[in-house]
């Protein structure tokens, strides 16, 4: 059961065929065998889960309606908080922390009956595209257990990918939903920014950051999506509109007349061979399905890695000015008639690690008189050059492509002591987050080189989410015909047994 | 090739308020010149009549109406307090001896 699709288990969950309870406990299993090995999750929830599944197994015995996705199990990044569950966005210095209340996306989970197992390791606040920025060590890909599942949101797609939940949850700031989910063979989607609430969201740059749905295709990404976008009164930057209707693209998956635009920028020097081929392939693909593909020009995209490491380290060295040893999380250092302010400095040395650190620093010196108007000041205009050539592209085009990440997953530890090695891996997927619109990644297949999975970009305007799924869904049937099945069926196997 | 100093990261730290070892500092001034070259690439095109974009949103300010909502019990609100007294939150020495 637990190698069904998410749409499938919901299926057997409304034929009575299983209970949630036993899909619950099916997966709580699945997690005690192989996450010795993967290290997706920094906390289990066990009781919460077998819980929240009984209560859904006793409304639907009673004959209550229950959402599509009531009793299918979900891991969350822990970067949302959960009432009464330990929420550390990776973090030493929130180590411990209990949230005395629900995020809007957990509440919007917990309401629709999904199943909450656990919180997944993450890069610290979100910082990172590894996972080997969390306070608590790496988690490894499913693929190959000595490579990185990408990051930030590393643990929620390697729980996907290992088939130790059939969704999760992520949160994408410049690609931390996306480049995971190429790295390990699944379907990842940012929501158009706004389209999901961030009330309870650990915040690292609030005009950047969005939660979304992972999923093992694209349909079961949609069942998600609808679960958790919609207007939510405690996030002024939620927009109030309807949520597009991204379910029934994923059913439709028609692409016949659909202009899909080759981003030229985001392509060539720099990107893996076999990354390069894959994605060629799939542009064939949705060319014989009926696509017409034109190729679109946004220079502009060569300055978003740049723009985006001022704008999204500045935001951070303000929203991380919260963890001051005050109110909640760590404390050190508050001895001997310490001053508050001899107190704040150490515990932020003990608490944040060496990647947080960094951008705190490098965002605290973009911020700087002297220095505001030349670092911080010219990325925010280059973010508005990024949005007209997005304007420029789409009026050329429904939805423009690119590959998700420049490679494959690299081995853990291969770049962690080159910062700008590793912000490279961002340069795909930074556009969408400066822009503010919407991104889909999806399997391509593996490369020939190293046979690890490849991602395919998809992005659309503002609210036009449902287009990444139509797209997205006739892509990933195209492919499925030809490889005989999806490609996350294709992994190896894990042996499991680690503790 | 831009840099900077060993001091400058110091003063950038205590801004930031966070306390760094010796190591540390030495450690970022090396990182922080290959990471600012990069940076400074935004500053490559003429940006002379461009719009600066804060935010992808054209927002205006947001208020709900003046109503009271359920908030946080203090016991809630406390319940990750470091220290607490008094239903209050215990921090450090604000002001000095005197």
């Amino acid at each position: 059961m637990i190698f069904k699709t998410a749409a499938e288990m919901a299926t057997a969950l409304a034929t009575k065929e299983v209970s949630s309870v036993e899909l619950t406990q099916a997966h709580l299993d699945r997690i005690s065998a192989v996450d010795g090995d993967v290290k997706a999750f920094l906390h289990v929830d066990k009781d919460g889960a077998l819980a929240q599944a009984a209560a859904v197994d006793a409304d639907r015995a009673s004959g209550k309606s229950v959402s599509p996705l009531a009793g299918i199990p979900l891991a969350l990044k822990d970067v949302l908080a959960q009432k009464g569950v330990p929420t550390t966005a990776g973090s030493k210095i929130l180590q411990g922390w209990k949230p005395p209340y629900d995020s809007t996306v957990v509440s919007k989970l917990k309401n629709a009956g999904v199943v909450i197992l656990g919180k997944t390791n993450m890069d610290e606040f979100a910082m990172g595209s590894s996972t080997e920025n969390s306070g608590y060590g790496p988690t490894f890909n499913p693929w190959d257990l000595t490579r990185t599942p990408g990051g930030s949101s590393g643990g929620s797609s390697a729980a996907v990918a290992a088939f130790e939940a059939p969704l999760a949850i992520g949160s994408d700031t410049g690609g931390s939903i996306r480049q995971p989910a190429a790295l390990t063979g699944i379907v990842g989607v940012r929501p158009t920014y706004g389209a999901v609430s961030r009330y309870g969201l650990i915040a690292y740059s609030s005009s950047l950051d969005q939660a979304g749905p992972f999923g093992r295709t694209v349909l079961d990404t949609a069942m998600l999506h609808e679960i958790i976008a919609g207007h939510d009164s405690h996030d002024a930057t939620s927009i109030n509109a309807p949520v597009p209707a991204v379910v029934a693209a994923a059913k439709s998956g028609d692409v016949k007349g659909m202009k899909i635009g080759v981003i030229k920028q985001l392509q060539g020097e720099g990107y893996q061979k076999g990354v390069q081929t894959r994605f060629t392939e799939s542009l064939e693909m949705l060319a014989s399905l009926g696509a017409e593909i034109v190729e679109v020009d946004c220079p502009s995209f060569e300055y978003a890695l740049a723009a985006y490491y001022l704008i999204a380290p500045s935001e951070c060295s303000s929203n991380l000015a919260r963890f001051d040893a005050m109110r909640y999380g760590l404390r050190t250092g508050d001895e001997n008639g310490a001053s508050a302010e001899a107190v704040m400095a150490a515990t932020r040395d003990a608490g944040f690690g060496r990647e947080v650190k960094r951008r705190i620093i490098l965002g605290t010196y973009a911020l700087s008189s002297g220095y505001y108007d030349a670092y911080y000041g010219s990325a925010q205009k280059i973010r508005t050059l990024i949005i007209q050539d997005y304007a420029k592209a789409f009026a050329q085009a429904d939805v423009l492509v690119s590959p998700t990440a420049p490679t494959t997953a690299y081995k853990i530890g291969e770049k962690v002591d080159d910062p700008m090695a590793m912000y490279l891996g961002d340069v795909a997927t930074i556009p969408v987050n400066l822009a503010g619109i919407c991104g889909m990644s999806l399997p391509a297949g593996l490369a020939d080189e190293d046979n690890l999975p490849v991602g395919f970009q998809i992005m659309a305007p503002a609210m036009q989410d449902q287009r990444l799924y139509q797209a997205g869904a006739a892509l990933e049937a195209g492919l499925a015909s030809k490889w005989g099945g999806t490609l996350i069926t294709k992994a190896p196997a894990l042996k499991g047994g680690a503790k | 090739m831009s840099t900077l100093s060993r001091d400058e990261v110091a003063k950038l730290a205590a801004l930031a308020r966070i306390e760094m070892t010796e190591a540390e500092l030495v450690e970022l001034a090396s990182q922080f010149g290959s990471i600012l070259d990069s940076v400074a690439r935004v500053q490559e095109l003429n940006l002379d009549g461009v719009k600066a974009t804060s935010h992808p949103q054209p927002l205006e300010n947001i208020a709900r109406p003046d109503v009271v909502q359920p908030s946080l019990t203090p016991e809630q609100a406390l319940s990750g307090a470091p220290a607490q007294e008094e239903q209050r939150f215990r921090v450090p020495q604000i002001l000095g001896e005197e």
